[in-house]
């Protein structure tokens, strides 16, 4: 555990996605440099518990420390999290992460608006907020919240979507700030 | 949206009025959970949702209901249960009585799941399944037995992939859309309501199950229930939570030695 070195983020950027945003997650965790003074948390759609192949993909690609979250968890800087698969990932108010094993919603746990939601309000303007490649309209709602509390809303740009679908569904319903491509959102990331 | 303040001004109703105390529970998923049941059943403003609570006892039960969260399966998380069979289940095995407390169990599956590895170890006609809630509702449906029909595929799958190797169905009778799970399974339990936040403890156990009940409290309020089992659990015995739950932020951790990569503790002092 690095609570010694422990630092609250600045900010937060969480990601979200589904069907078609494995590479994309994978491109961006092993762009990304070294020093960021930022959390990184990555939402992303699967299947079953027993599933632990992305949090060792995600590790063997990123030269930050990666890690799935467990209840209680202390939000650190520096850190790139994943959420784990079957619970929705909140926020506290004091940069602690909470799960839930609640209904699904979207057809999904963990959701990717639940936790847009959640860091909306626990964030309020210091959360950026990235949505890429899905088949369900997952994400839409959590960018409205995160725009109405001043955060920043990313969303991958459908032709370069393996299913845009989800993108397409938040550039039409959410307001977002930037529309981006791959190269785009880990120049974005490392520019912060 | 119901805001932070209204939601301490409803637990403070819930707490003063009826007793609930849910101080110590998480407010990120406290908080959701009011916002559901208030868009759920449509109330008008806030001040609407709040007469309806303390003018309406009834409407408490449904709101104690909606506000915790009772989602549940068989064999939920098999790799765990796998665990428990190779390396708790045997050495219960060697005490001439086994008592095992499955705290917050919801409508039961996770008992029924207990009484399965029991009685496939020939351990079941020696031991007492105690299993609390503090929803009577959800307790209501557990010592019934009775399941949808519906879920048994995926059941009798988390059956199979947690080392199981009977023929599932043989554990129940369907009738129609439902399955009732053998007699001599209802007869190894006890059901009983039992708040962790509020009620003390009742017997020593050798292995007590609390899973996917903590993630729902703060760390102090979990820490509060860890000193509830160690007072309830004899040296040797054993701990088990949900696979993202820890006692690492409690202080009885130098108490406890973990079995490997599961939830699962053993507390050796
Ligand atoms: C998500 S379920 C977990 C069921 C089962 N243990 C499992 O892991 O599948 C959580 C249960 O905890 C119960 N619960 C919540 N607060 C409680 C409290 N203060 N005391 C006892 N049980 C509680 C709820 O009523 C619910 O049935």
């Amino acid at each position: 555990m690095a609570e010694n070195g422990m630092r609250t983020p600045s900010e937060l950027i969480v990601i979200g996605g589904s069907s078609g945003s494995l590479d994309v997650v994978l491109r961006i965790v092993s762009n990304i440099k070294k020093e960021i003074g930022f959390t990184i948390v990555i939402v992303f759609h699967r299947k079953t518990a027993a599933d632990s192949t992305l949090l060792e993909l995600l590790t063997a690609r990123s030269v930050l420390p990666v890690r799935e979250i467990e209840d209680k968890d202390i939000v650190l800087s520096g850190v790139v999290y994943l959420a784990p698969p079957d619970y929705h990932l909140l926020f506290e108010k004091k940069h602690i992460f909470a799960l839930d094993d609640s209904e699904k919603v979207n057809y999904s746990r963990p959701s990717i608006d639940v936790t847009f939601e959640s860091a909306a309000e626990a964030y309020t303007s210091s959360v950026v907020a990235i949505l890429l490649s899905g088949a369900n309209a997952d994400g839409t709602d959590g960018l409205k919240a995160i725009h109405r509390q001043e955060g920043i809303t990313v969303v991958q740009r459908p032709d370069t979507a393996s299913f845009p679908f989800m993108p397409r569904q938040a550039i039409l319903h959410a307001q977002v700030d930037h529309v981006m491509s791959v190269e785009e959102m880990i120049e974005f990331i490392n520019g912060r | 949206m119901i805001q932070d303040e209204e939601v301490d001004l409803l637990v403070n109703d819930l707490f003063e009025l009826y007793g609930y105390d849910f101080t110590g529970y998480s407010k990120a998923s406290l908080k959701r959970r009011f916002n559901r049941i208030y868009i759920l059943d449509n109330f008008p403003s806030f001040a609407e949702f709040r007469y309806k609570l303390k003018s309406d006892p009834a409407y408490l039960k449904r709101l104690v209901e909606e506000i915790t969260v009772n989602v549940t399966e068989m064999f939920r998380d098999p790799l765990f249960y796998r665990t428990l069979m190779k390396e708790v289940i045997p050495s219960l095995g060697t005490k001439p009585f086994i008592r095992i407390w499955h705290a917050g169990c919801s409508t039961g599956e996770e008992v029924f799941s207990m009484a399965i590895l029991l009685h496939e170890a020939n351990l079941l006609h020696k031991s007492l399944i105690y299993a609390t809630d503090i929803n009577p509702n959800v307790l209501e449906k557990a010592r019934k037995g009775i399941f949808p029909l519906s879920q048994m595929k995926q059941y009798s799958g988390n059956y199979i992939a947690s080392g199981g190797k009977q023929d599932f169905s043989s554990y129940y009778t369907a009738n129609y859309d439902r399955v009732k799970f053998l007699e001599s399974f209802t007869t190894r339990m006890i059901f009983s309501t039992h708040n962790l936040v509020c009620d003390s403890s009742f017997n020593e156990f050798d292995l007590i199950l609390c899973r996917n009940v903590l993630i729902y409290f703060d760390v102090p309020l979990q820490n509060r229930v860890f000193e509830l089992f160690d007072s309830s659990l004899n040296r040797l015995s054993y701990l088990a939570l949900g696979s993202k739950e820890t006692i690492r932020f409690s202080d009885l951790n130098s108490n406890y030695k973990q079995i490997g990569k599961e939830k699962i503790w053993r507390k050796m002092a």
